[in-house]
């Protein structure tokens, strides 16, 4: 039972997180198109690591 | 005379693949005597739980799909695989067949004076006076001990035939560059990609005058993931790289290239931070040492099996929607929304199976880029 709130935690905690990075990778780029790649690139990386963190904290509270 | 040639032996292949292809059957009299066990169909919640769990686990054989024959016995359809085991009485080998896709303990082996049976996917050695398996309340044997398993197990035959296929798409792309600078046939494909690791990856990451030295290591990882994250999107059922003992080599693989090219400078600043008050110094190494040997190759690690592993449980979950929904919808219906909804699951899986490849990739050459950085000092 707990661990099923915990897991229903860390998936908001993540979703925010992913929402954030997302949203401001979008503003950037129709501020900057021109740097779409590096953009990207850069938010898959940081969007890579908070999936890490996520996946290890479920992964712990199995 | 040489496109006859090339015909036979693709059919003389098809041939022994088909030939490989068997049936187990478990008679009916057995089937009576452990009514839980119904040889693999699958009805209630539990069930399907079950049946996920054990996909996602490492089985000795492929299994396709199972039915009932008209004398009542049920069949099962699939391939069967070498097993290879190292017992008391020394080196043992046969075919998985023989366990009759048996996975509770009830089918006993007898080669070499030693009886082996398989219990929950891992193989068991029978006391010498044993002649039934003994299980616990756990569901442990209590009268059997585990052996040294090298077999050919299904993650083992798609690690090989991974290797293969790499093998032979990648030798073909390297003899192609020997005709002309344009590869022809299937390295045509493989270019682009190999440029794009290099471009994307290994460049801006490692830098310009270090990233060669590890190219080698980029592609092979990224291939060796891709084409394996896509066998497991095969009804196959290749589940490997959502095996954590996998992804820990890998990760591992990882560690220890940056740690062995780690320069002068890394060092440095990893033990005694230069610019930061003398005490924090040694609070700083401690910490940067558990990110740097721990943290990091956990990361790569867990991303890829928890990846992998989700995936493959919603899709095997979704396509049970088939079964749950038969009451209320029919057959027709209840197959209808199962296959919409795991086809588009199965077109984001593609985009997942790419997308971990090249994380892994990515997240290696950024940890061995910081490693093999050289300060310059003023």
């Amino acid at each position: 039972m707990y661990n099923l709130i915990g897991a229903g935690l860390i998936v908001i905690g993540g979703g925010v997180g992913l929402g954030q990075i997302g949203g401001k990778a979008m503003e950037s780029i129709a501020r900057q198109p021109e740097a779409a790649g590096k953009i990207q690139t850069a938010m898959i990386i940081i969007g890579a690591l908070l999936e890490g963190l996520a996946f290890g904290a479920l992964l712990l509270g199995k | 005379m040489n496109i006859a040639s090339k015909y036979l032996s693709r059919i003389a292949l098809l041939i022994i693949l088909m030939s490989s292809f068997q049936g187990f059957s478990i008679s009916r009299d057995r089937e009576e005597q452990h009514p839980a066990g119904k040889g693999g169909q699958v009805d209630t919640k539990e069930e399907i739980s079950d049946y996920i769990a054990h996909h996602l686990k490492e089985s000795h054989d492929f299994h396709l799909y199972s039915y009932t024959n008209d004398v009542g016995d049920r069949k099962h359809i699939g391939f069967s695989l070498p097993v290879i085991l190292w017992s008391s009485n020394g080196l043992v080998t046969f075919m998985s067949s023989e366990f009759h896709h048996d996975d509770a303990g009830h089918t006993i082996v007898e080669r070499n004076g030693s009886k082996f049976t398989k219990l929950h996917s891992k193989i068991y050695e029978l006391d010498e006076a044993a002649t039934t398996v003994n299980l616990d309340e756990e569901h442990h044997p209590t009268n059997a001990h585990k052996v040294l398993d090298f077999s050919i197990t299904k993650s083992v035959f798609g690690i090989l035939l991974t290797g293969l296929l790499m093998f032979l798409g990648f030798n073909s792309l390297a003899k192609g560059y020997k005709k002309g600078a344009i590869p022809t046939g299937f390295g045509r494909l493989l270019e682009p990609l190999v440029i794009y690791v290099r471009d994307e990856i290994a460049r801006p990451n490692i830098g310009e005058k270090k990233y060669r030295k590890f190219m080698p290591y980029l592609l092979t990882v990224f291939f060796f993931i891709w084409i394996l994250n896509l066998l497991g999107l095969t009804p196959f059922g290749f589940n490997v790289t959502g095996q954590i003992t996998i992804t820990v080599c890998l990760a591992l693989f990882t560690l220890v290239v940056y740690v062995s090219n780690g320069s002068k400078d890394f060092w440095a600043h990893t033990l005694w931070m230069p610019g930061v008050p003398k005490l924090l110094r040694p609070i700083l190494a401690v910490l940067e040492l558990v990110g740097f040997l721990l943290i990091k190759p956990f990361s790569l690690l867990v991303r890829l099996f928890a990846n992998i592993t989700a995936g493959h449980s919603v899709v095997m979950g979704i396509a049970a929607l088939m079964i749950l929904l038969k009451a209320k919808f029919g057959t027709a219906g209840a197959t209808g929304i199962s296959f919409l909804l795991t086809l588009f699951l199965m077109v984001i899986e593609l985009l997942v199976a790419y997308l971990q490849a090249f994380i892994f990739t990515m997240l290696s050459a950024l940890f061995i880029g910081m490693a093999v950085e050289e300060h310059e000092h003023h």
